[in-house]
């Protein structure tokens, strides 16, 4: 069963007079236990094509379906389902984390969303799940009680990692998880969303511009370019034998340790 | 002579004296490309604010920071600025906040030349003209007339270049110059500014968080970690036969490419103990078993 | 130097209100008695700050005055807070037609001065403080209307509501649990200039007649009644008063904003 299916999907953003498309046509299928990495500059239209899979922002044409059944923002079912099942993590721990909530709320917050009543498999016990995903992600206890000011960019990044487990989602949306982290700090985060999502048995969907982030991460990889979805394929594939001058273009920007 | 000199730098601030660089010291001989890699808060931002005399009122200086043979670190204000923006110049991270938005940006760079030469109107917009085009940017006589939010992040980063090059600098102090640029933008950036570097021979301090960065455009590099520099030697050298365990997690998390798919990526920690600063001997760290890096084509 | 400005915002605003403490329990005077034969005494023993016209001890009218001043300035700025700040609040997170509605309804609003308003209200319902409070009050729900919507939007824009939005939490969940305490501080300052904006513009309507009649003791009634040649001193002691008391909340507002801030805790 497939997760997302996008068919001929186009928003367009603006007025009648001066309209911008971040989305052109975009045909895509994403199933089960399948980790895609959407890579693309800025102003390609990579997250216009994640909040349409979180359900913030609806198509302009074409169709979306979520487990095979259409998904329309403004049906309170379908919604109820996407919203209970899906989890976002943003590229900057400093924007995502609420100032003035303590870690034990932020993280405690998607549980006490009215939408996932109608689920069986919510965990009950608000705080002893909070102290189970704080663990699964590699913090104290001790933590719950501070606030995010207090953490460093890698262990804020933890904390927003344990606030979308927290609801045992089915899907993981993240927006340039490690792009405003250290290098150093990188390792850490990509290896803890590896061991995550393994464990979880979660579908990861994850938009960067970093190829060697999706080479290592993803198993499936989408180029955007000017909102078009330019080359699609298994992450191995597209690596070694790009079939766009754009991939391999992006291919060749990284930089190396070894010139 | 070496064009830059900094001997037993340290720099703290505020009433608690919290030490952001440790007793530093390094050289940057003419026309040298030194790297300076570390994490963020490592102090190798406050390292480069002190060289270009921007440190915030708190800031407390010990050490010596010599340019040309002249001590910048008692320099007067005003006989800063004749230095600054003329022999040592810099490039900041983010080009949108270092461009003023209410002003064109050929007169921008038209104003460093007049600060700093006695040349005329007419030749100074020439010059102006000629160097823009030289950094690459299309039809550089439309987009001397442009404001900063005309152009694209890679343009104004562009004209940064520019203007830290324009008066044929013997020092440029690049701190991560490319990472708000996309990845494409960023390798154009990159390739520029080293041919613009050679072309008027001026040294180089490079700052950056990214190895693969500093490789491609350095000799030389310097580790800081928590305000001291670890290692320095010969770029290669330090990158594939690191001596500090520091370094050696530096490289090794750097290099998500070597990595197979989908392993666990190695971890600065798997080398170097962040609590024991100075005490971790290499040949012990370095032989751990899962630290081995194999290749993955 | 912040510290510095915070401690006279403290000492000034705390004048004021232990000004009014004081005269609930205990006046020198009856501040409403008038004494024919004491009129126009100049500082000194019994009046402290010497008499009026009437023969009132004007030390007494200070005192008392401080109530009115403080009554002012907390129903305007509550008035105007509580209708201003959730309408802006709406605005900002994202009801267009709403927002454009009240938009230009505020533009209306802003653009009738409090003078205007409280003449109509006094014409309609009696001059007295508390139209000329009400009055202040209503002219000051565009600022804080605009206020509210201005630090909502830049709310609205963080990472944090998105993870709440695709959470499934309700809109006006959001609006409480994030949208409020994260503008709270802006709110505060802004709070605290509109109380001594308050304070000026009631001193301003009593000085006109527009406000407090006669018997009630209030500044700017003060300042009506000071007779320039007989006792010009009688003019100056309620125009320090009115000036300590906007100085003082004008500060204290800086300060509120940075002690309402989780973060700069650690800076302090």
């Amino acid at each position: 069963m497939s997760v997302f299916g996008l068919n001929d999907v186009s928003v367009r953003f603006g007025g009648r007079r001066r309209s911008v498309e971040a989305l052109r046509g975009v045909d895509l299928v994403i199933e089960e236990h399948e980790r895609w990495g959407i890579v693309g500059e800025s102003g390609s239209g990579k997250t216009t094509l994640l909040k349409l899979l979180a359900g913030l922002e609806a198509p302009t044409s074409g169709s979306l379906t979520f487990f095979d059944a259409a998904l329309d923002l403004r049906r309170r079912e379908t919604m109820a389902k996407l919203r209970s099942s899906v989890q976002m993590v943003f590229q900057d721990p400093r924007g995502s984390l609420d100032p003035r909530m303590t870690i034990a709320d932020i993280v405690a917050e998607p549980l006490r969303s009215p939408l996932l009543r109608g689920r069986g498999d919510v965990p009950r016990d608000r705080a002893a799940r909070v102290d189970e995903v704080l663990e699964a992600v590699g913090l104290d206890r001790s933590a719950k009680s501070l606030y995010p000011h207090e953490f460093s960019g890698g262990q804020r990044q933890r904390i927003a990692l344990a606030r979308a487990l927290a609801p045992r989602p089915k899907i993981l949306l993240a927006d340039e998880p490690v792009s405003a982290l250290d290098v150093s700090v990188r390792a850490h985060v990509l290896n803890l969303v590896n061991d995550l999502v393994d464990s979880m048995g979660l579908t990861l969907v994850m938009v960067t511009h970093d190829l060697a982030v999706v080479r290592h991460t993803c198993d499936h990889v989408g180029v955007l370019r000017h909102g078009q979805l330019v080359e699609v394929g298994a992450t191995g594939e597209v690596m070694d034998h790009p079939r766009q001058a754009y991939t391999k273009e992006l291919i060749n920007a990284v930089a190396r340790l070894d010139v | 002579m070496s064009v830059l000199r900094v001997r037993d730098l340290t720099v703290s601030f505020g009433r608690r004296h919290l030490v952001a660089v440790d007793q530093v010291s390094l050289d940057i001989e003419p026309g040298q490309r030194l790297g300076l890699v570390g994490a963020s808060g490592s102090g190798k931002t406050v390292l480069a604010s002190t060289i270009i005399g921007l440190l915030p009122d708190n800031a407390h200086v010990d050490g010596s920071v010599t340019f040309d043979g002249q001590e910048l670190t008692t320099l007067p204000d005003r006989e800063f600025s004749a230095i600054r923006g003329k022999d040592l110049t810099m490039v900041f991270q983010e080009p949108m906040t270092a461009l003023d938005p209410t002003m064109r940006v050929g007169r921008q760079a038209a104003e460093l030349v007049a600060l700093h030469s006695e040349s005329s109107q007419g030749t100074t917009r020439q010059l102006v003209v000629d160097v823009f085009d030289r950094v690459g940017l299309d039809q550089a006589s439309r987009i001397v007339d442009a404001y900063p939010h005309e152009l694209s992040g890679g343009q104004r980063q562009r004209v940064i270049i520019a203007m830290a090059l324009i008066n044929r600098p013997s020092l440029v102090i690049c701190d991560e110059p490319t990472t708000a640029l996309d990845a494409t933008v960023q390798a154009k950036v990159l390739r520029l500014l080293d041919e613009e570097l050679a072309s008027v021979d001026a040294a180089c301090l490079f700052i950056s968080h990214d190895l693969g960065l500093v490789a491609s455009l350095c000799s030389d590099v310097a580790v800081i970690h928590a305000g001291r520099i670890v290692e320095r030697g010969r770029t290669e050298q330090v990158f594939h036969h690191p001596s500090h365990p520091y370094t050696a997690g530096l490289v090794a998390t750097a290099s998500i490419d070597k990595v197979r798919p989908g392993e666990r990526l190695p971890v600065i920690e798997d080398f170097f103990d962040p609590s024991t600063v100075d005490s971790a001997p290499p040949s012990e760290s370095t032989n751990r078993p899962h630290r081995r890096i194999r290749r993955s084509r | 130097m912040k510290k510095l400005t915070v401690i006279i915002g403290l000492v000034c605003s705390g004048l004021v209100v232990v000004a009014a403490l004081v005269s609930l329990v205990w006046t020198p005077f009856d501040p409403r008695k008038v004494d024919g034969p004491a009129r126009f005494a100049p500082p000194g023993w019994p009046h402290v700050l010497g008499t009026d016209a009437f023969g009132i001890d004007t030390a007494s009218r200070l005192l008392v005055g401080a109530q009115t001043t403080l009554l002012v300035g907390v129903v305007a700025v509550a008035l105007a807070a509580v209708i201003g700040v959730p309408l802006g609040v709406f605005v900002g997170m994202g009801h267009r037609i709403a927002g454009e509605v009240v938009a230009r309804a505020s533009d209306i609003l802003f653009a009738l001065p409090a003078l205007l308003l409280a003449i109509l209200l006094a014409a309609a319902l009696g001059a007295s403080v508390t139209t000329a409070a009400v009055a202040i009050g209503i002219a000051t729900i565009p600022v804080f209307q605009r206020m509210a919507r201005a630090a909502t939007l830049t709310v609205m824009s963080q990472d944090y509501i998105l993870a709440a939005q695709v959470s499934g939490i309700p809109g006006g969940v959001i609006a409480i649990r994030h949208v409020l305490p994260n503008i709270t501080p802006v709110l505060g300052v802004q709070a605290a200039a509109s109380f001594s904006m308050a304070i000026l513009a009631e001193a301003g309507l009593s000085y006109l007649g527009l406000s407090a009649p006669q018997s009630t003791p209030t500044w700017g009634r003060m300042l009506h009644d000071a007779n320039l040649y007989a006792a010009p001193i009688q003019a100056v002691i309620p125009g320090v008063a009115i000036a300590v008391a906007v100085l003082g909340f004008n500060l204290l507002g800086d300060g509120v904003r940075d002690y309402l801030d989780p973060r700069m805790k650690e800076l302090r």
